[in-house]
Parts: C-alpha cells; structure tokens; sequence
C-alpha cells in the first residue's frame, strides 16, 4: 500500500508542485506569489470562512492562473483552449486507454 | 473511486480543477517554462521525504545538546543545516522556545507560510480561516480547542509567518525523560507542539 497522499487529490499536489517550481525557475519571488495568494483567500473568505482544505486549493489555482495570464507566462485564453483539449481527448479516448492530446494542442507553444 | 464501468464509452473526465491544473502544466512545460523533472523531485520532496520527523529531529537535538540549542536560538537556519535540513522555505527559520514564563505558538494570517524543511506540508486546519483569523484574536481559546491548558501565569507569544521567516516553536522538554536519547526524545515531538498548538508529552 501507498502511503497516504499530503494532499487530499492528485491535481493539488501537481498544482503545489507547478507554483514552487515556475518560482524556482525565477518567473516570480516567493512573497509575489504570497502576496497574491493571500489578497485572493481575503477575497475568497469574505463570502464564507475558508476550512483549508479544497476551497484553499481552488483559491491557489485561481491565483496561479490570474498570475500566470497578469505575466503573460500563460494567458487566460490559451490555458482555456488547452483545458478543452485535454476534455476533448479524455470525452473521446476509449475507456481503459491512455489519454493524450493530439498531437496539434501543443505545437507551436515553445518558446524559440 | 474505482470505476470499472464497462458501460462507459470514454475515459472518466477528471474534476474542473484537475482539467485547468493539467492544462497549465501542458502549457508550462510546452513553453519550457518548468522542467517536468523538476515538477517530479518536488513531488518526491513534499510527499516521501519532507515531513515533522525532521523538525523532531532538530528539537531533540536542541534538548540534548545545550551547545546545539544555543546556536538553534540564534541562528535557525545554520543550525538545523548541521543536521541536514535545508530547503525551500527554510532559508530564514526562527527557532522560539517554550518555558514556563511563556508558550509561542505559530499562524500566518496572510495565507500559510510554514517552515516546509521541518514539518513538510501544512495541516488543513492551519490553512483554515479560522486558525488564521483567531490565533491572534483568542490564541488561549483556540490552544483549549486542542486540548491544551496553559496555566495562568504563562503568557502566549503568537509569531505571525511570512514569505520571508518561518517559525519553529522549541517545546519544553516533558518530564521524566533525562534517561532518554535522542531517537526516543524526537518520538516525544508531534508536528502540532511545534506549531505550538501542542505539548511534548512523556512517555507513556
């Protein structure tokens, strides 16, 4: 057996993972991000008192992905269109396959 | 949850926020903005490696070796690189002792910086609204709700974290445990005494 996941999904801990390493790469300092974050759970809890568990990480990933399309790093409408992509792919992969996105979804996205 | 529906013709879709996650992790990537090894090690990091055993580790130490304990007080950092932890989010760790005059116990009320090297992940309710918001406010009140009692005459210290300091609160070493060593010593610290919202309990 596995030993119990820190996070209570697979997609909080990747979502974790993805923001300490675009601020290791050096697209944003730390207190940036803290910043931010902090000023969106102040929003988020305004309606509600926040318990820390899945409405923390939907907060996280609202900040990354305003962060994210504010630096350009990845914009509103590219992050939507790839969403939609991967929805596609998994609506029409058979069940038990491995799901990819077509090859087309990614091309032209590297940086030259 | 399982799904082993052989009626279902397509792959089970995954939530929302796991499709928008994985989007920005194929957009990322594609761009090489982050390396997916990377993203990899730091799950490695965060879910096998990193955890409050280390901060147990430091604070055993601490208990054992007044030498160690002084230079964990003054300087957190170098101290707890001596016995090999280091890492994000550590970089300016701030070691508070416990006595009897005074508890410290730990919250951010920005959002939930935390000292990753020493306790790993933080606790949902440490990322709560309510912990963020009371600790300050009613700091006993909330202690009690852990079932901790402080006597009167010992004050509560509350340190607030951010980006740049994290805290790691040095509980008061439990009775009866001069004979111990320091593997047996660590097993006496749980992850909330040293946020404070805890005590080091002796041994059974």
């Amino acid at each position: 057996m596995n030993k119990p996941s820190k996070f209570d999904e697979p997609w909080q801990a990747q979502l974790f993972a993805l923001t300490v390493a675009l601020s290791e790469a050096g697209h944003f300092t730390w207190p940036d991000w803290t910043a931010a974050f902090g000023a969106m759970l102040k929003a988020k809890g305004k309606d509600r008192p926040l318990d820390g568990g899945a409405d923390y990480y939907a907060a996280w990933l609202e900040t990354l992905e305003a962060l994210l399309d504010r630096t350009g790093l990845a914009g509103r409408e590219e992050a939507h269109a790839m969403r939609h992509a991967w929805e596609r792919a998994y609506l029409t992969t058979p069940h038990g396959a491995p799901v990819h996105l077509p090859g087309d979804s990614v091309s032209g996205l590297r940086c030259i | 949850m399982p799904h082993d529906d052989s009626d279902h013709p397509h792959a089970l879709l995954p939530s929302d926020p796991a499709l928008r996650v994985k989007a920005l992790e194929t957009l990322l990537t594609a761009k090489g903005l982050v390396d997916p090894a990377a993203l990899d090690a730091i799950l490695d990091t965060y879910e096998r490696k990193v955890g409050p055993h280390l901060g147990a580790q430091a604070v055993a130490r601490a208990w054992s070796d007044p030498a160690f304990r002084e230079r964990l007080l003054t300087d957190a950092t170098a101290a707890i690189g001596e016995l090999g932890i280091t890492g994000r989010q550590g970089e300016h760790v701030v070691a508070v002792e416990n006595t009897p005059e005074t508890h410290n116990m730990v919250v951010c009320t920005l959002c939930s910086c935390y000292p990753w090297p020493l306790l790993g992940i933080p606790p949902a309710w440490y990322k709560s609204d309510a912990y963020r918001a009371r600790a300050v406010r009613e700091p006993r009140k909330v202690l009690a709700e852990f079932g901790v009692t402080l006597p009167e005459g010992q004050a509560v210290r509350v340190w607030d974290s951010t980006a740049e300091v994290r805290y790691l609160v040095i509980p008061m070493r439990p009775e009866g445990t001069e004979g111990l060593d320091e593997t047996a010593l660590a097993a006496l610290v749980s992850r909330d005494s040293m946020i404070g919202t805890g005590v080091a309990e002796a041994p059974k």
